[in-house]
């Protein structure tokens, strides 16, 4: 069903606009998308900026790692630091919690970002 | 066949003790317990922390249902009137009467009255119940002066919860000519009066008292020197009296002045009655301590169940704190020479006396008098019971060791296995190491537990931990204290992993010492490492600083930043005034006064931080480091500038002290203060460091904090001058940052601390680790290497870049950082 959706990319901004293992909010139309550049493993995410937590705009500013033997990457909200796996989305505490994740593609040293 | 019945007279410590230790041998008798008081056992020993908020369940030594669950049948507030020995039956107040097979007097002491006149009147009291407390405790409600009649153990005791309960004058009247006269010598009764007068207790010696005059109700004491002394209230505390009166009645044996005749398995003059504790007489002598008692009540368990357990005396040897005082009294005391030789120590200026009896050879030490400090204590006495052969300076087992490397004795490894430890539940060295190797206990309340070493008086505690700590330090096995999933090490160890091999940035340390891809546990404890070791600026690695550190701002609700600009020793200029008020203005910030004596400005979005800090560092401000793991304000009164009470200029010296520390990374968060004269008005003592005004100098207190646990500092160096304060801070801070655990206050840290107060300050002050200069040196070059991070930060284009909201339109804020009116100011909105 999903695949019928189809992605739209969208040009979110340039590589060196986020810092290294570290984030950046961009804006797109009335949403806030968190971008991820885990450069240690050479890999881009990008999830909703909203905390779902206490309703805050501050994923961006969180830090990034990874969990477990599996090195799952995540990232904690700065501010209470709930942590979010940033392949699905859900919170790695315990409570249900979950954001969205977006698709990231790199080109041209720009980032694009799957929307839908 | 029915099991043997045992009735038990007496719900005292001992009373109860004796039930705990039958039941540890056998399960194989009916217990029966008769109390007199209300309550069943409490902790007599520690009853005048009743006065401290303590409650009668927090002294109880064990749940209502620990007597059912064991099927002890208690019978409380029914003294047993009567005992006859041919039908082998007791008779209690209640009407019970039951059949024993045995029976075990434990019926304690009571407070000797002596027989004054007026001695009924109202407002006389004794110090025994918790019934007697609470009569005490409403009576003091009215009182403004009390006495204590008796200067011994006890009525130091009784005088310290006059004292807690608010009696503003508070006496000792003591008939002997000195305090104490039966656990310490006359030097060191001489150093405990000096040090109670100075703590306010009025002591008279060489006083009898005649009578007790008043109406109905006490108004004051006679003495036999025709002297008066008016006291709203009296407490009696003038010795014990052993509870005989029962036993007597029965026929047994009981000394000429008290107590009931026992033989060394505890047995009166009938076979089939024991009597255990303060009532008991053993070859003339009424032991009167806990130890004794608990010792006394396993005897007789081991007796009734065939085990061969027999009582030779008890080493009378005791520590405590009166009224803040230490007291110590340990093996043969009073020994003096030629018997022995004695080493002396008298420093009437901290109030401390020493004194130690060695063998005529100088081998070994044979007991020994501690009075104002006494934290030698359990090592001395371990070293006088177990024979250890002194040091060839035997001095240094109370002055410390004064340079070179010797160090006084072995230390508590060094120890036999059959060494006693807790004296009051008889766990020896051996069973201590044995529940550490076999019983996997790595902690004190798991020791506790296992062995019930330490449960008792308390006062082997502190060895009991060093035995633990020791024991899995031998093993090589301890706790390790690693720093999460990514770091198998304790913050120490990664402090100097990373100081050795010059790591300067967290890939590489993570990469060198670490797995995965770290986490916002780790990442801000390196950050925090890196910039304790090369105080580089911490936003060029961004993204491993705490959200904070990482924006230089506190993150509020909704979003937003909080400013706070540092304002020295809460110093501050009418025109830096005024900018403030116009920078808060012009950005629509809420604005309040800090605790620390700074002005917080909330509500700044993320772009706007770098343009308010524009404007502030203009006008001559600098971070203040609210943000950061760091010193955050050193807090001041105003001192001798102004201040008519002032000793000297402490805002002056708070300005100093702040700025040389500023900007340091630590652990955690670092407040100081510093207060002008003893009255103590930027509340220092509840500070990391705190810094207070003497007649001489200054008095340095280090290690306390506010915050959820509140904790006093403590005294780290008396009337020192302006350079030792900040050559001392140099080495505490520098020892702090590079051995604390990641988010450890001070406090915390020196309660972790092994040795406690007394092993900081000799590093710190005798600089025993010989780590003085170091401490200093790095100290020194962490304050040579200030940067106002905020000014790096305005000052560059690309780090400026990153206060931005939105990446992709930076000029824009985030819609969602939304506010409310609140008092003509702004506040953030609800989540």
């Amino acid at each position: 069903m999903e695949a019928a959706i189809a992605t739209q990319w969208i040009m979110a901004c340039h590589v060196d606009d986020v810092p290294e293992n570290g984030g950046s909010c961009i804006k797109h139309g009335d949403e806030q998308i968190a971008i991820f550049n885990f450069s240690r493993r050479n890999e881009w995410y990008a999830t909703q900026n909203l905390c779902p937590h206490k309703q805050q705009m501050a994923i961006s500013r969180g830090m990034i790692g990874s969990a477990g033997e599996t090195c799952e990457p995540k990232v904690a909200c700065p501010f209470h630091k709930k942590t979010f796996s940033l392949l699905t989305g859900e919170c790695l505490g315990e409570e249900e919690l979950a954001i969205k994740t977006y698709p990231v593609k790199i080109a041209d040293g720009k980032v694009f970002i799957g929307v839908y | 066949m029915s099991k043997p019945t045992i009735i038990v007279v007496g719900n005292g410590m001992v009373g109860y003790k004796f039930c705990e230790k039958l039941l540890a041998r056998s399960t194989q008798f009916q217990i029966i317990v008769f109390g007199e008081e209300p309550r069943h056992a409490y902790d007599r020993v520690h009853l005048s922390e009743y006065f401290n908020g303590k409650t009668a369940d927090d002294l109880s030594l064990s749940t209502l249902s620990w007597y059912s669950d064991n099927n002890i049948a208690l019978h409380l507030d029914d003294p047993i009137q009567e005992i006859n020995r041919t039908e082998k039956t007791i008779h209690s107040l209640k009407g019970i009467t039951l059949k024993y097979d045995y029976l075990v007097l434990a019926t304690g002491s009571s407070a000797f009255v002596p027989d004054i006149p007026g001695i009924e009147k109202e407002g006389v009291f004794v110090y025994r119940t918790i019934e007697d407390l609470e009569l005490i405790k409403a009576c003091a409600v009215n009182a403004k002066s009390g006495a204590v009649m008796g200067g011994g153990l006890l009525g130091l005791e009784a005088a310290k919860a006059l004292i807690d309960l608010g009696i503003t004058e508070t006496h000792v009247i003591e008939f002997a000519p000195r305090l104490m006269p039966r656990q310490i010598d006359s030097a060191g009764s001489n150093m405990l009066q000096m040090k109670l007068s100075q703590l306010g207790l009025y002591i008279h010696l060489n006083k009898s008292t005649a009578a007790i005059t008043g109406d109905k109700k006490i108004h004051s004491l006679k003495f036999n020197d025709d002297s008066q002394l008016a006291v709203d209230m009296l407490v009696i505390s003038a010795g014990i009296r052993p509870r005989d009166e029962l036993a007597k009645l029965a026929g047994l044996h009981v000394g000429t002045r008290g107590g009931i005749i026992v033989n060394e398995k505890m047995q009166t003059s009938d076979e089939y009655i024991y009597a255990i504790g303060e009532c008991a007489l053993y070859e003339g002598m009424i032991y009167g301590l806990v130890a004794p008692g608990y010792e006394m009540a396993d005897i007789v368990a081991a007796h009734l169940t065939e085990a061969d357990k027999s009582f030779y005396g008890y080493d009378m040897s005791t520590k405590l704190k009166l009224i803040g005082v230490d007291v110590a009294s340990f093996g043969d005391a009073f020994i003096t020479e030629p018997d022995c030789r004695t080493i002396l120590f008298e420093d009437t200026h901290k109030g401390i006396y020493k004194r130690i009896n060695i063998t005529n050879d100088g081998k070994n030490l044979l007991g020994g008098i501690l009075i104002g400090d006494a934290d030698a204590y359990n090592m001395l006495l371990q070293t006088v019971n177990n024979k250890i052969v002194l040091p060839p300076d035997p001095e240094d087992l109370i002055l410390g060791s004064r340079g070179g490397e010797a160090n006084a004795g072995a230390g508590v490894m060094g120890l036999p296995d059959d060494a006693l430890i807790c004296s009051c539940e008889a766990v020896t060295k051996g069973a201590i190491c044995s529940a550490v190797n076999e019983g996997g206990v790595t902690g004190i309340d798991g020791m506790k537990k296992c062995t019930k070493a330490g449960t008792g008086c308390g006062g082997c505690v502190p060895l009991v931990k060093d035995l633990i700590a020791g024991t899995m330090k031998a093993n090589g096995q301890y706790i390790k204290n690693v720093i999460c999933e990514h770091f198998d090490y304790s913050r120490q160890e990664l402090f100097d992993l990373v100081k050795i091999n010059e790591l300067k940035n967290y890939d590489l340390v993570l990469d060198h010492y670490g797995k995965g891809d770290g986490c916002e546990v780790c990442k801000p404890v390196v950050a925090s490492i890196l910039s304790s070791l090369w105080n580089d600026v911490i936003v060029k690695q961004e993204v491993i600083q705490d959200s904070n550190d990482r924006f230089l701002a506190n993150i509020q609700k909704g979003g937003t930043y909080s400013v706070v600009p540092r304002i020295p020793g809460g110093e501050i200029t009418p025109d830096k005034l005024i900018v403030i008020g116009q920078v808060a203005k012009k950005y629509g910030l809420y604005t309040k006064i800090t605790g620390g004596q700074r002005i917080d400005m909330f509500g700044a979005h993320l772009s706007d931080l770098p343009l308010i800090w524009e404007e502030l560092i203009d006008a001559g401000f600098e971070s203040g480091h609210a943000y950061g793991k760091a010193l955050r304000t050193v807090k001041s009164c105003v001192g001798s500038t102004w201040c008519r009470f002032g000793l000297h200029d402490s805002v002056t010296f708070a300005i100093e002290v702040e700025d040389r520390y500023k900007g340091i990374r630590a652990p955690h968060k670092i407040k100081g203060g510093v207060s002008g004269c003893v009255r103590e008005c930027a509340e220092a003592q509840s500070k990391d460091f705190g810094i207070i005004a003497t007649e001489k100098g200054w008095n340095l207190y280090v290690c306390g904090n506010g915050g959820s646990k509140p904790q006093h500092a403590q005294l780290l160096a008396t009337d020192i001058d302006k350079e030792t304060v900040v050559k001392y801070l140099d080495r505490f801070l520098m020892f702090y940052i590079k051995t604390a655990d990641q988010l450890t206050r001070t406090a915390t840290w020196l309660n972790k601390l092994d040795g406690g107060m007394s092993y900081l300050k000799n590093v710190i002050v005798n600089d025993s680790l010989g780590l003085g200069e170091q401490l200093e040196e790095e100290m020194q070059a962490l304050v040579n290497t200030y940067h106002c991070e905020w000014k790096e930060a305005v000052n560059s284009p690309a780090l400026r870049k990153r206060f931005a909201h939105f990446i992709n339109a930076p000029d824009e804020k985030d819609p969602n950082a939304q506010f409310e009116p609140m008092r003509e100011q702004v506040r953030a909105k609800e989540w």
